[in-house]
């Protein structure tokens, strides 16, 4: 069924503009709309950190670009000047801000860019299908998105504003809307009711990729010959599966709870709040990994692609990924170790959270490996994933503090805690860019500016340093996260440079991405036409045009080896693309392309 | 050789800990001993990797004429790999555990020769003291708006009682973070080993007015603490009142902390 639902909309049809950009049922066009919904709307959860930021650097002053509005627009009704009066954050707005930059940043950019955009595009053409398993399915699983997105972005102008809860939302503040202290009650309700619907988006998301990668690989695509971009997205669509109708059920309990009555949660009524947590975190730790592990897999591909190198230790590569799968469900609790669960539970989970930190440290060894001997070629998706490999090993390390119990006692809450998550979490944005920039000619058919992209990983590489590095340092110090104001404490006073520092360094952050939004608007115009293989790579998306048409293959391709042959000295040249056959123990190529 | 590898540090001038608020509290020696010695070992894994990673980086450039090295792997440096983090992990993960437990296991926790009953409520801290009797719950209890006292190098315990949503105890001289619950009793305990006035911040989000929700831990000195019991609870003439040093002093009236081994769980200390 699933294969000849795929193969009659795979014929090469010409299609309305409606069809074609809105309702497709293409999988590459799908995986675009996910993309650009992803950056947009990573535009959003940026300008809201640099809200955050400013709040922090300059407590209580006048947001930038404020001196145009007039006094009468700040006496009116408008719902800036209500939020926002004469151009300062309040601290109802600021709970909003930094609760809705985190919710942002992980359901509506990672996750949409990682899985929805590069999972779409990227799943079928690397197995070598010409469309998911369910097409229909997935034109449905953006459209589902959509809804999702908009109520999130409605939800800042409803009264009260969005919600403020933080982005873990714990209850009784997210489950009692009198806690919240706004008037209105509908910010929280509709986080909630946005995440549960973005919720079956990823469902059938995950559905569709498992589906297609058990079921419609190519001729000769056995599961240890796909690159680890897939495999990471098969854990993922697994992961997902099994971790989202836990979030969906909490969040419907919660809502429950807000507005019918229910003590799910409330403590008042016979409720356990640290039940929510615990659901929470059950779903919230293989989440973590839901959106580092595609980050991995595919700087795994780009390293070895520039490093014209097999990627080190395919198979624990592998196993590694799936060692991190299948911890990822027994390591919830170092998130609630100060939270008054019992101690003792906070021992077991102390171990199985070192256990965990075993193969992350394994894939870390093993690009390093990958690197050992190469040839590099520096390009821009090179420097994002090495990029992403030196952040990851920050964040990784410094998540080692935090697994120890004593030592989480302290820096627990702290800004050590958020340096950690935006070395990791934000570090994931570097894996995003390194695919970008690597698949950008693949999906648009055209190259990007190289000089610009170096440009762009250059001054995001130092900013984001000098931004989240420092915050490492706050945390030792004390500093509490999610204060509005610093300055209300006496032991934070001395951290006040510090924190204009990290506000300025964050602002030059933000603005450094204005080079990536000029490259990649203007290459999609103006750039120069891609090949079909411009950087030499063996997998089987680099045998189909540029853009790939509807179908994706102009023959059926036929797979032959694994996908990381570089430099084999079986061929001449420093790569041997998968689909191309070798008479057996003769060294001559011959192939399709 | 922790001292030695810390001065070295110092002197590199790349000693993050530094920042660390000064140690006030019995177990927060113990605690930052746990945090230099993962930061050591980390830092020199970032050292190793950010080392091969540059070295790689200048040595294996590609050049016209060179052809990368044709390797899949090699199984005996995996194995080490493995087994070296695996060995620190779970190293770092019992010498954790020995100092977590005596902080935070209530089976571990010292006998407390004063007793506090702090409340949390959007936006305020509230201490609450047992009085002469030494019960919570009577006449003679005395509440203090964002103001704790309690005497140097005696063993504090609390009761971290929570009434509305969840907030958390911290205090970071102390090294002290507890969540506190609504409607449920948390035990906790510290010992305060320097006198002073230490800020006392909710360090979980708790609404809009949790920025700026704190208090303030006073440690006086015996003679002071017996003094500020005193003024506070102005007992009827009596020769109870002895002078500092001598913790235990249950009768007379005056040491709100009346419980019937007081002086025993100091001297135990």
């Amino acid at each position: 069924m699933s294969e000849s639902s795929a193969a009659t909309h795979a014929g090469h049809h010409r299609e309305g503009f409606v069809k074609h950009y809105f309702f497709s049922l293409d999988h590459k066009m799908i995986g675009r709309q996910f993309l650009f919904t992803g950056l947009f709307m990573l535009v959003i959860g940026g300008l809201l950190a640099m809200m955050v930021r400013w709040q922090l650097g300059y407590p209580e002053e006048p947001l930038p670009f404020m001196g145009g509005f007039s006094e009468d627009f700040w006496d009116g009704e408008s719902w800036w000047a209500q939020t926002a009066p004469f151009g300062i954050v309040t601290s109802e707005f600021y709970n909003t801000l930094f609760t809705m930059h985190a919710t942002i940043m992980i359901f509506f950019v990672v996750m949409p860019i990682m899985i929805g955009g590069f999972g779409n595009f990227l799943v079928p053409i690397c197995i070598g299908a010409k469309d998911m398993a369910f097409p229909t399915l997935n034109m449905l699983s953006y459209w589902t998105f959509v809804p999702g997105v908009l109520l999130m972005l409605l939800s800042f102008f409803v009264p009260g504003g969005a919600a403020g809860g933080g982005w873990t939302s714990y209850a009784p503040l997210a489950a009692v809307p009198d806690y919240a202290g706004v008037e209105g009650h509908w910010g929280v309700t509709l986080w909630c009711i946005s995440l549960f619907i973005i919720g079956f988006s990823s469902l059938m998301g995950s559905i569709n990729y498992i589906t297609t990668i058990i079921n419609m690989r190519a001729p000769g695509m056995r599961l240890f010959r796909m690159p680890l971009t897939i495999w990471s997205l098969f854990i993922v669509a697994i992961l997902l599966l099994l971790a989202l109708p836990v979030l969906t059920s909490a969040l419907a309990m919660m809502v429950f709870d807000r507005l019918f009555g229910t003590n799910f949660f409330i403590p008042d009524g016979g409720g356990e709040p640290l039940l929510w947590q615990h659901l929470f975190w059950f779903f919230g730790h293989p989440e973590v990994y839901v959106l580092v592990l595609p980050a991995m897999g595919v700087t795994s591909d780009v390293l070895s692609t520039f490093a014209r190198k097999p990627i080190f230790g395919y198979r624990a590569m592998v196993y590694s990924m799936c060692a991190i799968a299948f911890l990822s469900w027994v390591v919830w609790g170092h998130h609630m170790f100060q939270s008054g669960m019992d101690p003792v539970l906070g021992t077991a989970f102390t171990l199985t959270t070192m256990l965990i930190a075993v193969p992350s440290a394994i894939k870390t060894f093993n690009w390093l490996g990958t690197l050992w001997g190469s040839s590099i070629r520096f390009t821009t998706a090179m420097w994002f994933a090495l990029g992403f490999v030196s952040l990851f090993t920050i964040g990784g390390l410094s998540g080692i503090f935090m697994a120890s119990t004593p030592v989480d006692i302290f820096i627990h809450d702290t800004y050590y805690i958020v340096a950690h998550i935006h070395y990791v979490v934000a570090g994931i944005i570097f894996g995003i860019f390194a695919g970008l920039y690597f698949w950008f000619p693949k999906m648009f058919g055209r190259m990007m500016s190289e000089t610009l992209g170096k440009l762009h990983f250059l001054l995001t590489f130092v900013f984001f340093n000098l931004t989240f590095f420092p915050m490492h340092f706050l945390g030792v110090g004390g500093h509490m996260r999610r204060i509005y104001n610093p300055e209300q404490y006496e032991f934070l006073q001395p951290w006040q440079e510090m924190n204009t520092f990290i506000t300025m360094m964050a602002l030059c952050l933000g603005a450094s991405q204005i080079f990536f939004a000029i490259n990649f608007i203007g290459s999609l115009i103006w750039g120069r036409r891609a090949e079909d293989n411009p950087w030499e790579a063996n997998t089987l998306e680099w045998d189909a045009p540029s853009p790939p048409p509807h179908g994706n293959f102009l023959e059926d391709p036929v797979v032959y080896r694994g996908a990381y042959e570089y430099s084999s000295p079986e061929v001449e040249e420093d790569w041997l693309p998968q689909s191309v056959y070798l008479e057996p123990a003769v060294a001559g190529e011959e192939g399709h392309d | 050789m922790l001292e030695q590898l810390i001065e070295l540090m110092n002197r590199l001038n790349v000693n993050m800990l530094n920042w660390l608020p000064e140690a006030a509290s019995t177990y927060a020696p113990a605690i930052d001993e746990v945090f230099y010695i993962i930061y050591i070992i980390t830092g020199l894994a970032f050292l190793l990797v950010t080392v091969v990673m540059f070295w790689c980086l200048l040595r294996f450039k590609a050049r016209p004429g060179r052809r990368a090295r044709y390797s899949h792997g090699n199984v005996a440096l995996e194995l080490i790999w493995t087994i070296v983090p695996t060995i620190v992990f779970l190293g770092i993960f019992f010498y954790s555990q020995s100092t977590w437990s005596i902080i935070k296991y209530p089976s571990e926790f010292p006998e407390s020769s004063v007793q506090v009953r702090v409340v949390a409520k959007q936006f305020a801290w509230e201490f609450h003291y047992p009085g002469p009797d030494g019960e919570f719950d009577t006449e003679d209890d005395k509440m203090f708006d964002g103001d704790m006292v309690v005497p140097v190098n005696q063993v504090v315990g609390l009761t971290l009682r929570g009434s509305d949503v969840i907030h958390s105890f911290f205090v970071p001289e102390f090294r002290l973070k507890q969540d506190i619950l609504p409607r449920r009793d948390i035990p906790a305990w510290f010992n305060a080993t320097k006198t002073g006035r230490f800020e006392t911040p909710c360090a979980e989000l708790c609404g809009p007015g949790h920025s700026g929700m704190k208090g303030w831990v006073n440690v006086y000195s015996d003679a002071e603490y017996q003094a500020w019991v005193a003024e506070q609870w102005p007992a009827p003439v009596d020769t109870g009142v002895e002078e500092m040093g001598q913790e235990d002093m249950p009768q007379g009236g005056v040491d709100p902390m009346d419980q019937e081994d007081s002086g025993q769980a100091d001297t135990a200390q």
